[in-house]
């Protein structure tokens, strides 16, 4: 997660024009560079590039994890092992569709939420009359340093089934349920208050990935909604600070300006505000997009998949093909089209974006005047051409103009 | 890259309210803010005040009585299991080992990758950036397997150096310290290089000693990156004699090292392990919450 978020966008490079010396100077420079650069290239080849290479091939061949992958016993079998996990219908789709579906509600849900809390707690955080700033700041940002599997054990302590929630559920004379050991889906418990207890016909007829329609609308089971409210736990105090950086940057004669023409704090937050704050909105749903799509130390340390499958996640699927079942064909193909899912999401995610962010950044934080009246009535984003925004973390970091 | 991405201005000391203009409403909106920030807070501490509170109840009183933040019978049962008869020693002794070695390379080679790609002009420095930039959208988990098959290849399975070498660079510690290297003036450089120092002699007494801001940064980053880890950990070693803390701590949760819930136990180990990046959060603040904030915005 860290490395995620830190990823930082690169400054543009600025050209300097160093005096140089005669040529041999530039081969010293070229030479030292490559040296420079020569342990990070061969860490970064060796586990990063090589690996994705290599996997791919497995992902291709028989490979059942005796002896190397590239020894002449091992064959190629093409799409097989994408085409049984994607379309075979047995228990590879099965499961394959389960974990699609558990980590489908998890991204549903964890994503919406955890921007929306982030974005709460730094405009909550960000006033300046507020006493005790620092201390509120450290108590949301402090889940997000410690290790997600020491959070994990304290969630798995917390929802156990005499743990600290259900004892204070009880005191309101709520019985909790058993939390990480109970796989009914939430969605599939509202139908049943109302009556709804055994599938439609076409729902239970049609299906998609190896499991039927009515399967999928079960939403996320009891202990999958732990993992959710531990993710938006841990994670919200990091997208908390994006979003205090960013209010920090708008100035404060804006606000003011805002203030002045009589906005409501409402409208000052719906109207001037949250406009400026769309490319750490983007920031952040694309991290979060990122990062739920790759659950797994949680999952490893709680539930292990279980109960009843309802917390396997892609990500688990392929570490457990591979390593636990010796599917690593399998694994490594699970891994792949996760890979396209998140590379996917997040290229539809910027077009989005891009198309609803019609006030170009740049412009509103350079050469805006504070604010004009006319921006309360939603005429500012008529200022500027469509195209300069959203440039924040990762995306821009895509962009890096360096030559 | 734009005004956005600035660092962040140094917060005010907070500037009280003119006494004109507080009315009624101001007074209720400000206690409201203050209730439901409380209420936040509390939400986010008292877990972690059970945590260290339950791990000194006996396993008894942990079932019955969750709630309690003050044991009714204090007991280090927990703590004296875990030092005196279990792994947990050597796991512990695993992780420094694994985060020292790692934060002292990644600074070093970060560093100096950084420096290059700042700095020195030489063909091919574009396309390195353009492929560091495309391999750091490769998602982490999509390595897994990938990383155990290339770690197994290079024989280095079952070995400190598996634990270790994979994570010596990361990309997002590059960009930090590039980034970091062009605010530096070049003429600084000039004058080390007309008193005839090398390449290597500028970047390591002249250059870096002025990135100590950035390396801190670093530091920090790859220390709780380090420590944390665990899915790494788990595809680059089966040997119990190499379990990290983190790997140990997730086989007792999940109950392969233990029997019953042992709740004290377990929250025991997992709030010794959150104590040095407890430490580390606590002394750098101010600057873990700046850069974190900062990195995106840069």
């Amino acid at each position: 997660m860290s490395a995620a978020v830190t990823s930082p966008a690169s400054a543009p490079v600025r050209r300097r024009r160093r005096p140089h010396g005669p040529g041999s100077a530039r081969g010293r420079a070229a030479a030292s560079g490559w040296l420079f650069l020569a342990p990070m290239l061969v860490i970064l080849g060796l586990f990063l590039v090589v690996p994705v290479l290599m996997a791919l091939w497995v992902s291709m061949s028989d490979w059942t994890g005796r002896g190397s992958p590239l020894s002449s016993d091992v064959s190629f079998v093409g799409m097989e092992n994408y085409r049984s996990l994607l379309l075979g219908g047995g228990l590879a789709t099965q499961d394959f569709g389960t974990a699609m579906r558990n980590n489908a509600y998890y991204v549903l849900l964890v994503v919406p939420l955890q921007t929306a809390l982030a974005l709460f707690l730094a405009t909550m955080v960000n006033r300046r009359a507020l006493r005790g700033r620092g201390f509120f700041r450290t108590a949301f940002y402090f889940p997000s340093v410690t290790s997600s599997v020491a959070i994990t054990v304290l969630w798995l302590f917390l929802f156990s089934a005499s743990g600290t929630i259900n004892a204070i559920l009880a005191r309101l004379s709520i019985s909790g349920p058993n939390w990480f050991n109970d796989p009914r889906g939430v969605l599939h418990l509202l139908l049943g208050a109302v009556g709804v207890d055994t599938a439609p016909e076409s729902l239970a007829q049609h299906g998609f990935l190896g499991i039927p329609l009515w399967e999928w609308l079960a939403g996320p089971s009891v202990a999958m909604s732990a993992l959710i409210l531990l993710a938006i736990f841990t994670t919200s105090g990091t997208f908390m600070l994006l979003f205090l950086a960013a209010l920090q940057a708008i100035s404060s004669e804006v606000e003011e300006a805002a203030v002045m023409d009589g906005a409501t704090a409402w409208q000052r937050f719906r109207r001037v505000t949250l406009p400026m704050l769309r490319p750490t909105v983007f920031t952040v749903v694309t991290l979060g997009l990122i990062g739920t799509w790759q659950v797994f130390d949680q999952i490893y340390t709680g539930t292990q998949g279980g109960p009843a499958k309802t917390t396997i996640t892609p990500a688990y699927l392929s570490y457990s093909a591979a390593f636990q079942n010796n599917q690593w064909g399998r694994g490594a193909a699970i891994a792949f089209v996760l890979f396209a899912i998140i590379v996917l999401l997040t290229v539809l995610q910027r077009l989005v974006l891009r198309e609803r962010d019609t006030v170009p950044r740049r412009k509103r934080f350079y050469r805006t005047p504070p604010a004009p009246p006319a921006a309360l009535a939603g005429t500012v984003t008529a200022a500027g051409a469509p195209g300069a925004g959203t440039t924040t973390g990762t995306a821009s970091a895509t962009e890096g103009d360096d030559r | 890259m734009s005004a956005t991405t600035a660092l962040p201005a140094p917060s005010r000391p907070g500037a009280p309210v003119p006494r004109a203009r507080r009315s009624n409403r101001r007074v209720v909106a400000t206690s409201f803010t203050y209730a439901v920030l409380a209420v936040l807070a509390v939400l986010y501490v008292y877990p972690f005040l059970i945590q260290v509170a339950t791990s000194f109840k006996t396993d008894a009183e942990a079932a019955q009585n969750a709630v309690s933040l003050i044991p009714q019978t204090w007991s280090t049962a927990a703590y004296e299991r875990l030092f005196l008869r279990s792994d947990f020693p050597l796991w512990f002794r695993n992780s420094v080992i694994v985060t020292v070695v790692v934060t002292l390379g990644r600074v070093f080679i970060n560093s100096l990758a950084g420096y290059a790609l700042a700095r020195l002009r030489f063909r091919g420095r574009g396309l390195v950036f353009a492929g560091l930039v495309a391999v750091m959208a490769v998602p982490n988990v999509v390595l897994l397997i990938p990383k155990f098959l290339v770690i197994k290849q290079v024989g280095i399975y079952n070995s400190f150096a598996g634990l270790i070498v994979p994570l010596l660079a990361d990309a997002a510690g590059i960009f930090i310290m590039k980034n970091f290297f062009e605010s530096i003036p070049p003429s600084v450089e000039e004058a080390a290089r007309l008193d005839g120092a090398g390449t290597f002699r500028v970047f390591w007494s002249v250059v870096l000693p002025m990135a100590r801001p950035a390396v801190v940064t670093l530091v920090i980053l790859s220390f709780q990156g380090s420590w944390n880890e665990l899915s790494h950990f788990i595809v680059a070693s089966q040997d119990p004699d190499l379990v990290t803390l983190t790997k140990g701590v997730a086989q007792l949760a999940s109950g392969q090292l233990s029997q019953g819930t042992q709740y004290p136990l377990k929250l025991a180990a997992a709030a010794i392990m959150t104590i040095p990046v407890a430490v580390l959060f606590f002394v750098f603040q101010k600057r873990i919450m700046n850069q974190s904030a900062g990195a995106v915005k840069e």
